[in-house]
C-alpha cells in the first residue's frame, strides 16, 4: 500500500508529468494528441508519461470512446494533498509547543545578553 | 495550558516534487535570538520537540559547529523507545543551524536539516527549515513516518480508491 502511494508521488516527480496533470486539472479530459501538442517530444513519449500516471492511479483512460480521452483522477490527487496536510499538521503541533515554550521564556527568563530584552 | 490563544502563525510545507526535500516555514512571536535559543538549549528543546505523551531524554547535546547530539524519545505506557542522533554541522548564533538527523528506525538514513532564523518586524521571527534526504522514496517514507494515528485509515482509503479504478 505504501508502494502504491509512493508510486503516485514518484509519478509526479517528473516535471512533464506534473504539467500533464496540471493541464488535465485545468482543462478537463483531453486526448493524447491534444496533450502532446505543446511539447517538443513525440506523442509516444507523452504516451509513456501517461502510462506512468495511469499505473499510479492518477489518470484513467476510457475504453469506449474512440479518442480514449485521458481523465484525471482528482480524488487520488486530493488524497495525496491530505497526506501532506497530515505531515504539516504534525509539524504545526510541534511548533505550537514551541510557541508555548517561547511564551514561557518571556515569563521566567531574562536574556542575560548585553542586548537586553526588546520589549 | 490554561489559555488557548490561537496563533495566526501556521506552518507552511512544500515537498518539492522532483527533489528529495521538504521545506517548511513558520513564523513566531519572538525575536530570532529567543527562537534560536529554544532550538539550541537542550532543556528548552526537550520541551517542544516531541508530543506530550513522549518523554525526550537528551543524552548528548553539544550545540556548536562540529558538535553532536543524541536523545531518546520514550513512552512508558507501551514501552516505546526510539533513539535519534546527529551532528551539528554549523551553529551560527541566532541565524542558522545546519545539522544531520538519523533515527534507529532507519539507521542508514540521514537527513540534512538547515534551519534559518530571519528577523521580522515587531520582534518576530521566521524559521525556514529544509530537510534533504538521499532519494525521493526516502523523503516520502519520512513524510509517512511519525503519523501512526490516522495514516493507516488514509492508506486504506487510498487502497480502496485505487482498487476501484478500472
Amino acid at each position: 500500500m505504501t508502494d502504491q502511494l509512493s508510486r503516485a508521488f514518484q509519478a509526479l516527480a517528473d516535471p512533464t508529468r506534473r504539467d500533464l496533470v496540471a493541464r488535465l486539472a485545468a482543462d478537463g479530459d483531453a486526448s493524447v494528441g491534444d496533450l502532446a501538442a505543446p511539447y517538443d517530444v513525440t506523442v509516444q513519449a507523452v504516451s509513456k508519461h501517461l502510462k506512468v500516471l495511469e499505473e499510479a492511479g492518477l489518470v484513467s483512460r476510457s475504453r469506449d470512446a474512440q479518442r480514449r480521452p485521458v481523465h484525471l483522477e482528482a480524488e487520488v490527487l486530493d488524497l495525496m494533498t491530505k497526506w501532506i496536510e497530515r505531515y504539516r499538521r504534525e509539524a504545526e503541533e510541534r511548533f505550537s509547543r514551541l510557541d508555548a515554550v517561547l511564551a514561557a521564556m518571556d515569563d521566567t527568563e531574562d536574556d542575560d545578553t548585553s542586548e537586553g530584552a526588546a520589549s | 495550558m490554561t489559555t488557548q490563544k490561537a496563533t495566526q502563525n501556521q506552518t507552511e510545507i512544500e515537498a518539492v516534487p522532483d527533489l528529495p526535500m521538504i521545506r517548511m516555514t513558520r513564523e513566531f512571536e519572538a525575536a530570532p535570538e529567543r527562537v534560536f535559543r529554544a532550538f539550541v538549549d537542550p532543556h528548552l528543546f526537550a520541551q517542544w520537540c516531541g508530543p506530550r505523551s513522549i518523554d525526550t531524554t537528551i543524552e548528548v547535546w553539544d550545540a556548536r559547529t562540529g558538535g553532536e547530539w543524541r536523545y531518546t524519545a520514550s513512552r512508558e505506557s507501551d514501552d516505546f523507545a526510539m533513539g535519534f542522533w546527529g551532528s551539528f554541522h554549523e551553529v551560527r548564533e541566532s541565524e542558522r543551524i545546519v545539522q544531520t538527523f538519523s533515527f534507529e528506525g532507519a539507521p542508514d538514513g540521514v537527513s540534512l536539516e538547515t534551519m534559518t532564523f530571519e528577523a521580522l518586524d515587531g520582534g518576530r521571527c521566521r524559521v525556514t527549515s529544509t530537510s534533504v534526504v538521499e532519494s525521493i522514496e526516502i523523503r516520502d517514507q519520512m513524510m509517512a513516518s511519525g503519523m501512526e494515528t490516522g495514516v493507516r485509515e488514509g492508506y486504506e482509503q487510498l487502497d480502496e480508491l485505487l482498487e476501484g479504478e478500472g
